[in-house]
């Protein structure tokens, strides 16, 4: 049966998930990649309050194609996740409850998911047109100069994870030293 | 002499743009198939019939393959007995622009790499060679940077065997590990300069993937395959669909490899004026 998962992540859903499930996500969840996680990282250094409250809720790595017309967004996949690792574990600490993207981790981000319980989910790799289909509307809710960097805001259904990572810290990926 | 005119480059550049980010090239597909006819592993299999089922939506709903629609490389053939009447460079990069605006594709070109700041469509890395002939053959690889971070060069010492060049060429591969969208084509460039080997690494990738394998090749294919990396990263027999290896007289004192990466929508189109 399809496990289906909605957002905010509370503890007890994310207590439920193993490494290596298929599951999907039905609610909220934000868009943010490089630029964007320097700036966040930023303003937590600065002790300054964020665009968007990150407590249990889910960051996806990805900056999406312009939409076409009549679309509700163009294809959106997922970007390479280790880029985000020095930035993951301080977001997770300030209440991150998963990320969403490609890829291995390093130690110190599946240390960081295990010691502040979250997950790291992966979705369909390089399948930006079939993963627009699982987004119900978007909006941009900060850093909107950043253009396909900036963060949106994603209503999605039955958007496709695979768990990579859960919160007892099991990895799908063997960890490389970087 | 010949005569034909910047327009005319900077539409045909323009089509190319969008037919290599919307449809898949054939090839890749059948690649594609046969590894889903070949994979044994539940996860991977499933992994395979996903991105076969984006390539289809792609090409019917007329969106990119990819939201990473790369830096695209461009790469002509400029017949030394055809005059064009305009700047080539400005055609190729008008063309980008427009086919990038007119298809939606992700604006991920910064200006300025130190600095970065507003991200544009343009410019393309352009690479021109003089050939014989009147004709312009236009190449439009749209390579996404998932991959392209996973591009290798070394520098070997000539006397460096054959094993210890497979093993730098599989370890690339293994480096890229799930993070850069396998099943990968491996581009291979090998002799000339280091900056050679390189431009060499990535015309490897314009190679239809069916095409028959030299030796050395297939030793590479079956190399990396048992690396089970799988597609994206699931596991299983296939982690990549192709290898080709281009290369070049060298110098007595070096053997420079390359290595290009490159996903399973790897995408490119050809048109010849």
């Amino acid at each position: 049966m399809k496990k289906i998962i909605s957002t905010p992540l509370t503890s007890k859903v994310i207590s439920g998930i193993k490494a290596g499930e298929m599951l999907f996500l039905t609610g909220v969840i934000f868009t943010a990649r490089d630029q964007a996680h320097q700036r966040l990282c930023r303003l937590l250094a600065k002790g300054q309050k964020l665009p968007v409250e990150l407590k249990g809720q889910v960051i996806y790595y990805c900056g999406p194609a312009q939409t076409p017309k009549g679309k509700i967004i163009g294809s959106c996949g997922p970007t390479t996740s280790r880029r985000m690792d020095e930035f993951c574990p301080r977001l997770h600490k300030a209440g991150l409850a998963a990320t969403i993207g490609k890829g291995g981790r390093s130690r110190q981000v599946r240390e960081a998911i295990k010691k502040y319980r979250g997950v790291y989910f992966l979705t369909y790799a390089g399948c930006g047109a079939l993963i627009s289909k699982y987004v119900r509307s978007v909006k941009i809710v900060a850093f909107p100069e950043l253009g396909p960097e900036a963060v949106r805001r994603l209503e999605v259904k039955d958007f496709p994870l695979i768990a990579a990572i859960d919160c007892q810290g099991r990895n799908i990926f063997p960890e490389k030293e970087k | 002499m010949r005569t034909i005119s910047a327009g005319k480059i900077t539409e045909t550049v323009r089509d190319l743009c969008i037919q290599a980010n919307r449809q898949l090239r054939g090839d890749i597909v059948s690649g594609l198939k046969q590894a889903y006819g070949r994979e044994t592993d539940r996860r991977s299999k499933n992994m395979i019939q996903a991105i076969l089922e984006n390539a289809r939506i792609a090409k019917k709903e007329k969106l990119s393959i990819c939201q990473d629609t790369g830096l695209p490389s461009v790469f002509l053939e400029l017949g030394q007995d055809l005059h064009i009447k305009g700047d080539l460079n400005q055609a190729v990069n008008r063309g980008v622009e427009a086919g990038y605006k007119k298809g939606f594709f992700r604006s991920s070109v910064v200006a300025d790499p130190l600095r970065r700041g507003r991200s544009g469509y343009a410019p393309a890395v352009i690479h021109v060679d003089l050939v014989k002939g009147n004709k312009l053959k236009i190449v439009v690889l749209p390579k996404g940077f998932g991959c392209e971070n996973k591009s290798q060069l070394k520098m070997f010492n000539p006397t460096a065997s054959w094993s210890e060049i497979s093993k730098f060429i599989v370890d690339a591969v293994e480096t890229a590990g799930a993070d850069a969208c396998p099943p990968y084509i491996v581009g291979v460039g090998i002799g000339g300069t280091a900056d050679y080997a390189c431009l060499l690494s990535k015309k490897a990738l314009l190679a239809r993937i069916d095409a028959k394998r030299s030796k050395l090749e297939e030793q590479l294919l079956k190399e990396i395959n048992k690396l089970k990396i799988g597609a994206m990263g699931m596991g299983g027999k296939i982690t990549a669909l192709g290898v080709k290896i281009e290369e070049y007289p060298t110098h007595i004192a070096g053997l420079p490899v390359a290595v290009s990466v490159s996903c399973h929508a790897t995408r490119s189109a050809t048109a010849v004026l």
